[in-house]
């Protein structure tokens, strides 16, 4: 049989049914996350065509949008973010849907709730109304983001109308430096080939430094894939994967785990497997990258200095570094490690489970945030809530003057009361900083959780590998 | 869903790229449950300024632009969030097709279901009619049907091409889910020699 690629087998197994091979295919979907902002409709949808959910079994509902990440035995503020929430409720309730509701205690955001209780698999193709659902793929399942009306289509049918997309490997070579993290690669990735990078593409991630991260980096590097446009990111399953799963709540255990494995571990990618397009990224001399501008492939090393657009030939990339510095407020030739910030967010469904907040935590030990900064910490679920806690974050995170809040999606895209006011400037471990995502007229730079850390203690973007030295001083 | 056949509209040139979908709707409108009305918070934050009043210098806010229905725009338009909300907000607004080089996945897949056109046209294909588009008005006739694109005196044309099954779906506005409904079987057929992971009740 010829060598195929973990996609080539995830695909050709859930085609439900294709006329011929250069048609769209039917594919059959085995997970279906919806959450409260991108489902309304779709359930509206279904209402007025009298029709039901085909497999609620398949589906889960979560609450992670717009939740309040303060005190939740308190009413909710937001008129319209409460009828979001009640509206999903209710849908849930009338069509049979499970729901991770407000007060359930393992809420979180839904693409760190997935994997976290094992209801993500490898060889999965797996959807929701969120383009970071990406992150899945560290399972090597297939996962994508949809639109709410192929959200109500998964809801009625179980599947969708797919394309065959095309095929990458990003490969990255060399060794990942100390002080550098998954955040630093999947940031060094979509600077190397832009935000339109992957359009069209599939990416599956290779290469020792891949091999060597923990389960938690993989996700974080799946989850941007979408910054670089591709239709989903990817890695093939191995022990590590299988490690991480067999500890998870609802996965097989014992005789059964065993049988599932072999099943898991062949769907890596074969040996001599085709791409249609391979793109290497050397990480021998990778440093802690931080954005400058307005989209996640204006990014820097924190060593250099904010560009010139006028050193840029292109005329129609200088006309959008120029937008771009002029929204973030920035000087050309400031360097990087000068620019102060006022606000620091650690959380995202890129940069919100355990191990990123263990990383923090140890940056900030016995340190405190600066004068006139305010920084939060946001765990990604309950369940990390909960195990952070355990270990005792909660309380250095709060010694070191962050606020220590309630699991959701936060200031990542600002929908709750968790917002940059205008002209303020975040170190954020989230995943876009577009024009106003935090806050209008908020300024993101996006970091890793051990950048945001320093920066907090410092007051401005740091390099976190120098920040014993800074802070001795 | 709204039908797409020919369509002849007035063209709002806006030269930039990697125009994502917070800018197009920003996230505070997204929290009703409603799937219309979504027009008046198009380009919200650059539209109007930090006390609501529209910005004199953002094309749609400018006669006759305001009443344009062909967005014409930069490289990888409607990259970012998946949110549906945009092409709400574009078709509310009185879109019935954009033009860019290129355009984000779910965003393009996005506006098939909802009666919007998107069109690809080579970079210096859009170039050319950024040029006629910025001097002055521009009316464009878009064949769906012909796949071809006609400025109306005669100083611009163009073929596109679109996925046939799209095309198809959209010249005639089908209702997707009633389509593929039309596969019970097979759909049934999968479910049943497949093993398919269900959840708990939780």
């Amino acid at each position: 049989m010829a060598a195929e690629t973990l996609f080539d087998k995830i695909w050709s197994q859930h085609i439900v049914y294709q006329e011929s091979p250069d048609k769209a295919a039917l594919i059959y979907i085995d997970r279906h996350y919806i959450h409260e902002v991108t489902s309304p409709q779709a359930f509206e949808g279904l209402r007025q065509a009298g029709r039901r959910v085909r497999r609620p079994d398949l589906t889960l509902a979560v609450m992670d949008h717009n939740v309040p990440t303060s005190d939740r035995s308190l009413p909710i503020h937001d008129e319209i973010a409460r009828r979001q929430m009640e509206q999903l409720a209710i849908n849930c309730r009338e069509f049979d849907v499970p729901l991770f509701d407000l007060h359930h205690p393992d809420q979180g955001i839904v693409h760190i709730i997935g994997p976290e209780m094992g209801f993500t698999q490898p060889g999965m193709t797996i959807v929701c109304g969120d383009s970071h659902t990406s992150t899945h793929g560290a399972f090597g399942a297939w996962a994508f983001g949809i639109g709410t009306s192929e959200v109500e289509h998964v809801l009625a049918t179980q599947t969708l109308w797919q394309s065959r997309p095309k095929t990458m490997e990003v490969r990255f070579v060399g060794q990942r430096p100390p002080g550098t993290t998954a955040k630093d690669m999947i940031l060094a990735l979509i600077r190397q080939i832009g935000v339109a990078g992957a359009t069209g593409y599939v990416i599956e991630y290779t290469g020792d430094a891949v091999s060597k991260l923990s389960m938690e980096e993989r996700m974080t590097l799946c989850n941007m894939s979408i910054e670089a446009g591709a239709r989903a990111g990817m890695i093939s399953p191995d022990e590590t994967t299988i490690a991480y799963l067999a500890s998870r709540p609802y996965t097989p255990k014992g005789a059964a785990l065993e049988e599932t494995r072999q099943r898991w571990l062949a769907l890596a990618t074969d040996p001599g497997a085709q791409f249609d397009r391979v793109v290497e990224v050397d990480i021998s001399q990778l440093a802690p990258m931080v954005t400058w501008g307005t989209n996640p492939e204006m990014s820097a090393p924190i060593t250099e200095r904010v560009p010139d657009p006028a050193d840029e030939p292109d005329p129609v990339r200088r006309e959008m570094m120029k937008k771009a510095l002029q929204y973030m407020g920035l000087t050309p030739g400031t360097p990087l490690s000068e620019i102060p910030i006022q606000r620091v967010f650690i959380g995202s469904c890129t940069n919100g489970r355990l191990e990123d907040l263990e990383r923090a935590a140890r940056v900030i030990q016995g340190h405190h945030v600066a004068p006139g900064v305010r920084a939060m910490a946001v765990p990604g679920s309950g369940r990390v809530k909960r195990a952070a806690e355990e270990k005792g974050l909660d309380r250095i995170f709060r010694e070191a003057g962050f606020e220590w809040r309630e699991p959701g999606c936060s200031m990542c895209l600002g929908m709750n009361e968790d917002i940059l006011a205008p002209g303020e400037r975040s170190a954020s471990t989230s995943n876009r900083n577009f024009e106003g995502r935090q806050g209008r007229g908020g300024r993101t730079h996006l970091v890793s959780p051990e950048m945001a850390a320093a920066a907090a203690i410092t007051g401005h973007l740091t390099d976190v590998r120098s920040l014993s030295s800074e802070v001795l001083q | 869903m709204k039908e797409f056949v020919r369509h002849t509209g007035l063209v709002a040139p806006l030269n930039r790229s990697n125009v994502d979908t917070d800018q197009i709707i920003p996230k505070q409108f997204l929290k009703r449950i409603e799937r219309t009305g979504f027009g008046q918070f198009l380009f919200f934050d650059w539209r109007f300024d930090d006390d609501g009043h529209p910005r004199p210098d953002f094309i749609l806010n400018q006669p006759p632009y305001n009443t344009a229905t062909i967005l014409l725009a930069g490289a990888n338009f409607g990259c970012g969030s998946s949110r549906e909300h945009a092409p709400w907000a574009l078709a509310d607004f009185g879109f019935r097709a954009i033009i860019a080089p290129s355009f984000a996945d779910i965003f393009y897949n996005n506006c098939f279901e909802n009666g919007l056109l998107p069109v690809i046209l080579p970079d210096e294909a859009v170039s050319r009619l950024f040029q006629l588009a910025e001097k002055e008005p521009v009316t464009l006739t878009i064949d769906l049907e012909a796949g071809t694109i006609r400025e109306a005196q005669g100083r611009f044309s163009s073929e596109f091409e679109v996925n046939p099954e799209r095309r198809q779906k959209l010249l005639k506005g089908l209702d997707s889910i009633g389509e593929t409904l039309l596969h019970e079987e097979a759909i049934a057929a999968y479910e049943n020699t497949h093993h398919l992971v269900s959840l708990p009740s939780l």
